[in-house]
Parts: structure tokens; sequence; C-alpha cells
């Protein structure tokens, strides 16, 4: 024992860090902040380490050329013993980490603990969340597959839009002409070296902060931030009534970093890696690239935005949110910490919830894209919408599946969502105005004026005029009823 | 020097700066600036290079595009949309698979034709063709366009991005080589619908 003492009173005298160690692990946090909600960011340091350790492990082996990435991602996964389990761990803890971050920020702003002087601690958090965001994009264009060339090309046309020097930024990012062989090795080493970089000395400097400052105070209503007193009060809130970092707070740090390593760990086993998907070739153009799961609610907004929209939203939304992010804690350095009097803070919190969570939804089944093979891969229209069908009837049928109607919208619950459900299309809409909407389109649908025949028009219309529930009868044009047919009713 | 065996009662002699006078200090300090001047003259004259070197992808359009054959016109047949592919112009040994670019090739009449980038105009995923429906639909956010080209329907503000085409002997050629976007395909035909092609945009015509 005391030779061990010896040993290290020997590498203390060199190493120096023994007593600056020391003096963190003793410096005393607030007592009711010895709380499981205070675990998320410690949670995000580990995975953060775990992840720099399965993507070391990973590039042991991965080759990061295009000609070849597809093929060793497939080596790793099928032939290198545990090649699946690395890769899946990396996954899914790519996924767990961004979750954490997420969940790490919500707590900080509910919590109010962006406020003075923990200012600039946020402030190199919102820097942190954008790179573990950069470090997710970069990380599904590693997997190189279908979906990763697509989703540069994505972000290739995003890029584009930038006014006067789009093409030159496409070139940037590319790093050529094309999606190719260049293109892998910058996001490569985007992902490898730049971004990674930078985290950790972001991470040193936001612990470091996390450290000095002490952590923030369980929030009271009426306990009110001053930049005047806020120093005083922390103080004598540790010294009254405040316990040692080590072991009052950091044990439950450690118990939940275990777990969130045991969840992807478990997650790894049951679900396995992720992809890769089909082989990147772009003349393969059967595919349906969709992004990773944390960028699903960008897919969709995308998607539902008017074109004339698009490109300021893409350039102008995400300035106005960066600076908004890291505005708030020079704008709101003082006052209530508490949720309870900060009724804006959580309607903020909610709606910005609530949105992720829609379109996120939304982007798992994305009803804005048509079904590209809903019109031969399914099933066809059941029997009973033609049980009592005419000739004609059936031969419109037959024209609406065979000219690709399905494809945005279904029937009998199959078929594309793009345009409505057309089961009871006949309750809505009259003969003439189904005529005008299938040879002039509008309202986001196509004319078919010049691909359809006036027989295939007439077949097609008599057989939606049947499409309505058999106690509601078809919607009729009153005027003309009155002109033409028999009177009396 | 030995370091002693009990840090403890031997602390680490701090170190005295011996006493300076103004003129030494200020020499130093002047030193100091000369050295700091040295590095930024390096560090500038190394800037450029590396500045040079990271910009190196970024060149004209003029500069990536070059003339490549879709095989011979034959393989086309009049009034139909078929799938071509071809490998880009410019590509490195190591691109594998991704040099390979597809687009579609419509032709028009005997010696008219319409080529269309594969890409969508919206957001650049690979559009298909149903000839059923005479339609290109887009299988990312749902853009559609008619047989010409042109926007049928969904987010994207225009229609297909054309590459130029002519035919030279018996085969198609067209000018290509980069990604087609928004923001390089100002010299490209803005199609505005119907079938009539506008004058001059299609060097084949001649």
């Amino acid at each position: 024992m005391s030779r061990l003492k010896q040993i290290y009173s020997w590498l203390d005298h060199r190493l120096q860090l023994g007593k600056p160690l020391i003096e963190m692990a003793e410096h005393p946090i607030p007592n009711r902040t010895a709380s499981w909600w205070y675990v998320f960011g410690s949670a995000a340091f580990t995975l953060l380490l775990l992840q720099i350790v399965t993507g070391i492990l990973l590039a042991l082996v991965y080759v990061p050329s295009a000609g070849e990435a597809w093929n060793s991602l497939n080596f790793l996964n099928h032939q290198l013993t545990l090649g699946w389990f690395l890769r899946a761990m990396h996954g899914w803890g790519s996924n767990f980490m961004v979750a954490v971050v997420l969940i790490h920020m919500a707590q900080v702003f509910l919590f109010g603990a962006y406020k003075y002087p923990r200012e600039f601690t946020w402030t190199l958090g919102v820097f942190l969340l954008l790179m573990t965001l950069g470090m997710a994009f970069t990380g599904q264009v590693m997997r190189f597959d279908q979906d990763a060339y697509w989703g540069l090309g994505i972000g290739a046309s995003i890029v584009s839009r930038v006014p006067w020097v789009g093409g030159s930024l496409v070139h940037m990012m590319l790093g050529g002409p094309i999606i190719a062989g260049a293109t892998l090795s910058r996001f490569f080493t985007l992902h490898v070296f730049v971004i990674p970089g930078l985290m950790l000395v972001f991470t040193f400097l936001h612990v470091w902060m996390v450290l000095k400052l002490g952590i923030n105070e369980w929030p009271m209503p009426g306990r009110v931030v001053r930049r005047s007193t806020y120093m005083a009060e922390y103080h004598e809130l540790t010294t009254r009534d405040g316990l040692p970092f080590v072991p009052g707070g950091v044990w439950k740090d450690a118990v939940f970093s275990a777990a969130i390593i045991a969840a992807v760990a478990v997650c790894a086993v049951v679900f396995g890696p992720f992809g890769p998907s089909g082989q990147p070739d772009p003349t393969i153009i059967q595919t349906v690239p969709k992004p990773d799961f944390f960028f699903l609610w960008l897919y969709a907004v995308l998607s539902y935005l008017p074109p004339s929209l698009e490109t300021p939203f893409l350039l102008i939304a995400p300035v106005l949110g960066i600076a908004a992010l890291l505005g708030l804690p020079f704008y709101a350095a003082e006052g209530e910490k508490s949720w309870h009097r900060r009724p804006i803070a959580i309607l903020v919190l909610t709606t910005v919830a609530v949105s992720f969570g829609v379109l996120t939804h939304l982007g798992t089944y994305t009803p804005w894209s048509p079904h590209m093979d809903a019109w031969s891969g399914g099933p066809s229209i059941p029997a009973r919408f033609l049980h009592t069908a005419s000739p004609l009837e059936r031969e419109g049928a037959v024209v609406f599946q065979a000219k690709q109607c399905r494809n945005c919208h279904s029937i009998a619950g199959y078929g594309g969502q793009r345009g409505p459900a057309l089961d009871d299309i006949a309750t809505r809409m009259t003969k003439d105005q189904l005529i005008r909407q299938v040879l002039q389109g509008g309202g986001n649908m196509p004319a078919y004026g010049k691909n359809l025949s006036p027989s295939e028009v007439t077949a097609l219309v008599s057989f939606l005029e049947t499409l309505h529930p058999a106690n509601e009868p078809a919607a009729a044009d009153a005027a003309q009823a009155a002109a033409t047919g028999p009177s009396g009713h | 020097m030995n370091i002693p065996s009990h840090p403890e009662e031997n602390p680490m002699p701090q170190s005295h700066a011996p006493a300076e006078d103004r003129l030494t200090v200020s020499r130093r300090w002047l030193l100091l600036k000369i050295g700091i001047a040295f590095n930024a003259v390096v560090g500038l004259a190394i800037t450029v290079p590396v500045l040079k070197y990271l910009f190196a992808a970024v060149k004209p359009d003029a500069a990536y595009k070059s003339w490549v054959s879709l095989g011979p016109i034959a393989d086309f047949p009049v009034g139909e949309t078929r799938l071509a592919k071809f490998t880009n112009p410019v590509r490195l040994s190591w691109d594998g698979e991704t040099s390979g670019v597809a687009c579609w090739v419509r032709r028009v009449a005997e010696r008219e034709f319409q080529v269309f980038a594969i890409n969508c105009a919206h957001l650049g995923c690979p559009v298909r063709w149903f000839p059923q429906s005479q339609l290109f639909m887009c299988p990312c956010h749902g853009g559609a366009y008619y047989a010409d080209g042109s926007r049928a329907s969904g987010p994207p503000e225009r229609g297909l991005f054309t590459y130029d085409a002519r035919i030279v002997g018996s085969t198609l050629q067209i000018d290509a080589g980069q990604m087609p976007t928004l923001s390089n395909t100002a010299k490209l035909v803005q199609l505005d619908g119907g079938h009539d092609r506008t004058k001059g945009d299609s060097p084949c015509r001649g």
C-alpha cells in the first residue's frame, strides 16, 4: 500500500494533476441538483466516447473509397467476426446520442440553466448540437449506399439554391462535378477528423465551465436570477445546503451512463446494424431514398412547402433558428428560472416537440410521395366495386389501374396518399367535374388530357361515378338535371 | 538536479525572473513583435496555396462539361422515352459505380431528341418514367412532370433539367459532365409546356 502511495506521489509530483482533480471532485453542488434530471449531459459525453471508440474500431476495416466502401460495409456485416455488432453499436450509438443531446438541451431550457452566468455554456452547447447533427448526416454518408448517394444529391440541391455562389458551393461540397470518389473522401475527412476534433475541444470547454461555474441549482418559483447577486446566492446555497459532487451527484450520472450504453448494446443486438441498402449505383433508379430518423422531419417540411417558399425557407429558416438559439441566453440572462413562471418557454418547447413528433411521424410513411408500384405491385380493385358494373365501367377500372392513377389515389385502402382516396369520390364530384379534373388536372394533379383518349376518359369517369356508398347517391348537377332530365321529382 | 523524494517537504521552487530594466523589456517585446510579424508573413505565404488546393474543385461549368455519346440513335424508337446510361467524362479511377450517370432520352421525331436529367428539379432524386400515363414521377417528394419534361405537379418550381443534344453520324451525343442543379442550369432550356420546342435549343435540329 505504501508502495502504491509512493508511486502515486512520484507521478503526481510530475503530472501536477492531483490537487485540481480532487478540488473538482469535491466542489459542492446544491443538494436538490443531485437529481435524475441532471444525468443527460454526462450521458451525452459517455455516448460521444462510445462513438469515438466504436468509430476507431470500424475505421480499422472500413475503406473510405467510393468504389470499395459499400463492399467493405458488407464485409463488416457478413464476414468479419462481430463486425455487424460494431456497426450496430456505432449506428445505434448515433441515434441515442442525438436523442440524449436533444433531451439534455430541452432539460437545460426548461430549468433556465442557460441564464447568467452560464450563457456561454449554452452557446457552446448549441454548437455541440449542430456538430452532433453534422456527425449524424456525415455518418449517413459513410454508409455509402443508395440512401447516402441520393441524400448527398438532396444536400447538393439545397446548397445549389444559395444565390450567386450556389454552383461553387456544390463543387466544394462534392469535391467535383458529381457525387463520386472525391465526395466520399471529403465527407470521411469531416466525419473522422474535422467535426470530432472540434467536438472534443468544445466538449472540454463546455464541461470545464460546468465544473467551474457550478451546476445549475433546482429552479424555485420566486428565486429570480440577478447579475448583481447571483454568484453570492449560489455560493450561499451550495455551502448551506450542498454536498460534494463526488459521490453526491456523480453516482446517478454513472448509473445512467451505464444504462444508456447497455440500451445501445441491447438495440444493437436485437435490431442489428443499419444497412447498407442497395449499392450506390446512380443508374439504378428503382429506389425510394429516405433520410435517417433524425432528418425525417426536414424531409416532411420539404414536401409540404409551397414551391415559391422553398428556397427562402431553406436558406433563411436555419439562420434564424440558430440565431434564436444562440441569442436566447443573452436575451433572457436574468429572471425566473422556474417553469411555473415561464409559460411562453413551456409553450415554445411543447410546440417544437409536437411539431418534431408530427413531422417525423409523417416522414415515416410519406403520404406526399406517389407509391411507384401501387398500379402494378398490389392488389387489384376489389370485386365488390365491380360487382354490378357495366362493361364500360369495368373498362374504366382497367384504365384507372393501367394509367397509374392508383400511385397517388387509394381505393379500398391500397394506393398512394398524394391525392384523396377515391372510395366515395362520386359523392363529392359530379360527372362534369370529374371529366374536367381528369383532363385538366389542377390542385396538384397532373392533366391527363393528352395521355387519355376520349373513350378512355369516358370509361374512367363512368367507373369513378360508381364510387359512392349504397345509401348515398352520387353528386349530380341540379341545374343540368332540371334542364335535361325528366320532370316530376 | 535531483527531484527530492518527499515533494511535500520540498515544494517546487518558484521561478524568480531577475529584475529587468525597461530597455531590456522593450527589446524583448520588439523581438516578440518581429516574431509575430514573421509568422504572419509565412502564414500568409502558406495560406494562399492551401486555399488554392482547397478550392481546386470549384471550376466554371464549361471545365467539367464535354460531349458524351449515348449510343446509336437507332436504340431510341421515335415517340418513346428510354433510360440511357453513360460514364461521366470527369472521373477518378476510384469512383466505382458512382461515375455512372443515367438520363431519359425522348425521341420526339426522326432527328429530334430531348434528353432529360435523371435528377428531379426539386431536390435531385431520380425521377421514373411511366409510359402508360406519360408522366415522370419522383419518389422523394412527389414531383411529377409531363412527357416533354414540363412541370405537372408537386414541389418542383420548374420542368426537368435538359442536356443539350446533337446527332453526330448516327450516334446521339449530349453535353454533360456535372450533376444538374438549379445553380448550373442557366444555359439550359427552360421548358414551358407543350410539344413545341423553342427554336435553337437543340443543336441537333440544324
